[in-house]
């Protein structure tokens, strides 16, 4: 299993292996906003961490059809199939190699990202936090999702229907608690239903989408 | 000579939709109850209806507003039972390989989302009155529409692929994941409206005391939606067991013409 | 019509907005249910046609 999380990372960073993609597209969109709101300092210091984790979602959507597409196309899942390890583990393995290409990447930008939207002091910690939590939870949905339409020429925008409605309980979650957290306010509950979430998904989804790979691979 | 093995084994694949008992019951039984049916859902619908606006009095706050209530409750009502009913027709296929089932979720699909659109309509036009603006992001109204989102997911996805077999498979892995995740969108909801406003969460309450002259109109009309949801769902699931009939006997012709 | 007061408006199109929509699914389902038997009515003909 190390050795397919190393292959997976090696693929990732890679030229051509998207790495750096969803990080830039995350700074675009950080930096588009201000251009759509208005350059108010209070206007963006309020909706800042509910943007910042809007991007991060939005960047993570951008790679997941690469958890699985490429080496559907060329044969490799199939042999992953065969492989002792169980289909559940590939999948866990491959969204922790998005994790750490995609969202942990996005969890060091964004509080540097955060400054370009007059994001308070107290903000920095509480984004990165929110994000360090919540992320896994988007590449693991993300990769089910991914596992559904893997089978599809041209799924793209199919897998970002099926899959950001997904993301809603995550991301309310998560803006919640960095937006309480900033505030000043109580924001155990969010935090704790933040991380019941990952721990969930990544503790049930990997069976969801290795049933959906074996189908799609038969 | 190993391709001609091949053939049959394909044919007889395609063959075993239609061969199977459960189609043709269905659609013995459908066929037969569906006059019924049809009846059943016009007497009630409109009995509610026509007694829910005719015949209901003004009430204190809401006016005749309160009227929307025959359209709002039981399209809002249906929209979450036709999900639901698209969750175990989803894990009888899973679980018994029944196509029927499969169908028949696929089936519900277009109702329920048709009940969804309407009730969001129905809650934005309401809205404008009570709360001055046609969209609010009440936690009602919200889960509705991320229910709405799921509905369209779910389309597309039997729409993309072309096997029927596989969309029915991963269609029905979509709904039961679906369904833990709406279920608890609902809550993260609540959750987050009760954050951010302190503006009060409107009572479009159905567990409001509601006075019987209101109240048995509306349960009849809930009813009467329900009999239109099931009247159609049979319409609909005899259309897709038809079309993959054909489907098959088109495989055939062109396998015999090959 | 009764008299619905100020809230006519809102009454009307809501269950005018309804009673459209479901009219709609009814329709399309009635015609997607022909065309679904035609066809298959033509192919189990052809189909026949072609045993005998």
């Amino acid at each position: 299993m190390i050795a397919l999380l190393t292959r997976d990372l090696r693929l990732a960073v890679r030229a051509g292996g998207g790495f750096g993609l969803g990080l830039a597209f995350f700074l675009i969109v950080s930096s588009l906003v201000p251009f759509g709101v208005g350059p108010e300092a209070e206007v963006l210091a309020r909706i800042a961490p509910g943007i910042l984790w809007v991007g991060a979602l939005l960047a993570c959507l951008l790679s997941l059809d690469r958890i699985f597409q490429l080496d559907f196309e060329d044969g490799s899942l199939d042999l992953l199939a065969t492989a002792p390890i169980p289909m559940e583990g590939t999948v866990a393995v491959k969204a922790l190699a998005h994790w750490i290409t995609t969202g942990l990447p996005l969890v060091v930008a964004a509080p540097v990202f955060g400054a370009l939207m007059n994001l308070p002091q107290p903000g920095y910690v509480w984004i990165f936090v929110t994000l360090l939590i919540g992320t896994p939870a988007l590449s693991m949905i993300g990769a089910f999702g991914a596992a559904l339409t893997v089978g599809l020429k041209r799924g793209g925008l199919l897998l970002s229907l099926l899959v950001l409605p997904l993301y809603i309980p995550t991301l309310i979650f998560g803006a919640e608690a960095a937006t309480r957290g900033i505030e000043g306010f109580e924001n155990t509950t969010p935090l704790l239903m933040l991380a019941a979430i990952t721990l969930a998904a990544v503790a049930l989804l990997p069976f969801a989408a290795a049933a959906a790979l074996r189908i799609n691979l038969r | 000579m190993p391709e001609m093995r091949r053939i049959k084994q394909r044919q007889d694949r395609y063959n075993s939709v239609w061969e199977w008992a459960n189609p043709i019951k269905f659609m013995w039984f459908s066929g037969v109850a569906l006059p019924w049916l049809v009846g059943l859902t016009v007497l009630l619908m409109g009995v509610g209806l026509v007694w829910g606006f005719f015949f209901t009095p003004e009430a204190v706050n809401f006016g005749s507003s309160v009227k929307i209530i025959y359209v709002h409750v039981p399209s809002a009502f249906m929209a979450i039972s036709a999900w639901f009913m698209m969750l175990v027709a989803s894990l009888i296929w899973l679980i018994r390989r029944h196509h029927v089932s499969a169908l028949a979720a696929k089936a519900a699909a277009p109702v329920g989302t048709v009940m969804t659109i309407i009730a969001l309509l129905t809650g934005a036009i309401w809205g404008e009155p009570m709360w001055g603006t046609y969209w609010a992001w009440d936690p009602r109204l919200t889960s509705f529409l991320i229910l709405f989102l799921f509905y369209l997911g779910y389309m597309a996805l039997w729409g993309a692929i072309e096997n029927p077999d596989t969309a029915a498979d991963l269609t029905s892995v979509l709904a039961v994941v679906g369904s833990v995740f709406a279920f608890l969108s609902r809550y993260a909801v609540n959750f987050w409206n009760q954050g951010l406003h302190q503006g009060a969460t409107l009572s479009l309450d159905k567990e409001e005391n509601i006075a019987d002259t209101y109240w048995i109109p509306l349960v009849i009309a809930m009813v009467g939606f329900g009999a239109f949801f099931v009247t159609l769902v049979f319409v609909r699931t005899r259309t897709e067991i038809r079309k993959r009939r054909t489907h098959a006997l088109e495989m055939r012709e062109r396998m015999a013409d090959a | 019509m009764l008299d619905l007061g100020k809230y006519a408006g809102a009454v009307i199109s809501s269950w005018a907005a309804t009673l459209g929509l479901l009219a709609l699914v009814v329709v399309m389902t009635w015609l997607q249910s022909r065309k679904a038997k035609r066809e298959l009515e033509a192919i189990e003909a052809r189909r026949k046609a072609r045993e005998t």
